[in-house]
């Protein structure tokens, strides 16, 4: 499998990931479309990685883990001190801000 | 080498469909169970790619650990399912148009993705043929703790913030 097939892969699944963001009206659904995101740029790193006969590209998917791992902790907390807020996970209903 | 190009396309398939699963579902628990079908493919692709190690992590602590995590939320708010009409109602096909200039800005990426990839040579051949791979764990970690000690150590940092902050916002306000 040529690098090409990768890249087109990895766009794909990021723009699905996108496209569940801007969709979606559950916060939750929200932060899985972020995970794939950040899952789409990891296949990237791997397959540029293996091209280039380095360990970089496996060493930086790590780090991505790890910022996803904080991404969904500190998320999840914020979801749930909003839902005992308003008892919705709809974006639309946090609209306090809004002028 | 037939067999690994049938086995990147049912992986690939496996991560997109599972992805499109996501995005389909109005109920996030199944939503959740989908995002792990499509890890699981993605681990697989990871193999093709002579990277065990990152495949293992990525069943590990993705599929493991935060799913669980994003699965006890689910389940600890009791979350509604989106019902159809907000679904419509909130649509962005239904906005005025002006709200719509997004989806020319989303096309015309797309159309000077496909020009930048038709125009960059090397596409074609197969990933690592050049040079072969390094899937040593012993050379990832040796790399880990020299080249990149410094991202490492502000990485504990990181999960030492995001630890006190979780807690903090999910605690109960007793005061």
């Amino acid at each position: 499998m040529s690098i090409g097939h990768y890249l087109v892969l990895s766009g794909i699944l990021f723009t699905i990931g996108a496209a569940g963001v801007f969709l979606r009206r559950n916060l939750i659904t929200l932060l899985l479309s972020v995970e794939i995101m950040l899952n789409a740029v990891n296949l990237a790193f791997v397959a540029f990685g293996r091209q280039f006969g380095t360990v970089d590209g496996q060493i930086i998917t790590f780090f991505v883990m790890t910022v996803a791992a904080a991404e969904a902790a500190v998320g999840l907390a914020l979801v749930i001190a909003l839902f005992r807020h308003r008892e919705s996970l709809n974006p639309e209903a946090f609209t306090s801000l809004k002028w | 080498m037939v067999f690994d190009q049938v086995l990147f396309y049912v992986f690939a398939s496996v991560a997109v469909l599972g992805g499109l699963l996501v995005i389909g579902q109005r109920n996030p628990i199944y939503s959740v169970l989908a995002i792990i079908v499509s890890f699981f493919g993605l681990s697989g692709l990871y193999i093709l790619l002579e990277a065990p190690f990152v495949a293992v992590v990525q069943i590990i602590i993705y599929a493991g650990a935060i799913m669980v995590l994003f699965l006890f939320t689910v389940m600890l708010l009791n979350v509604p399912r989106e019902d159809a009409a907000e679904w419509d109602r909130t649509h962005p096909f239904y906005r005025p148009w002006p709200m719509r200039i997004g989806g020319v800005l989303a096309a015309a990426m797309i159309v000077q993705l496909i020009w930048a990839f038709s125009r960059t040579a090397g596409l074609g051949q197969g990933v690592g043929d050049q040079r072969p791979a390094v899937s040593a764990v012993s050379e990832l970690g040796r790399k880990l703790f020299t080249d990149y000690m410094f991202a490492f150590e502000v990485t504990s940092i990181l999960i030492i913030i995001a630890m006190v902050g979780a807690v903090v916002l999910a605690r109960k306000r007793e005061f």
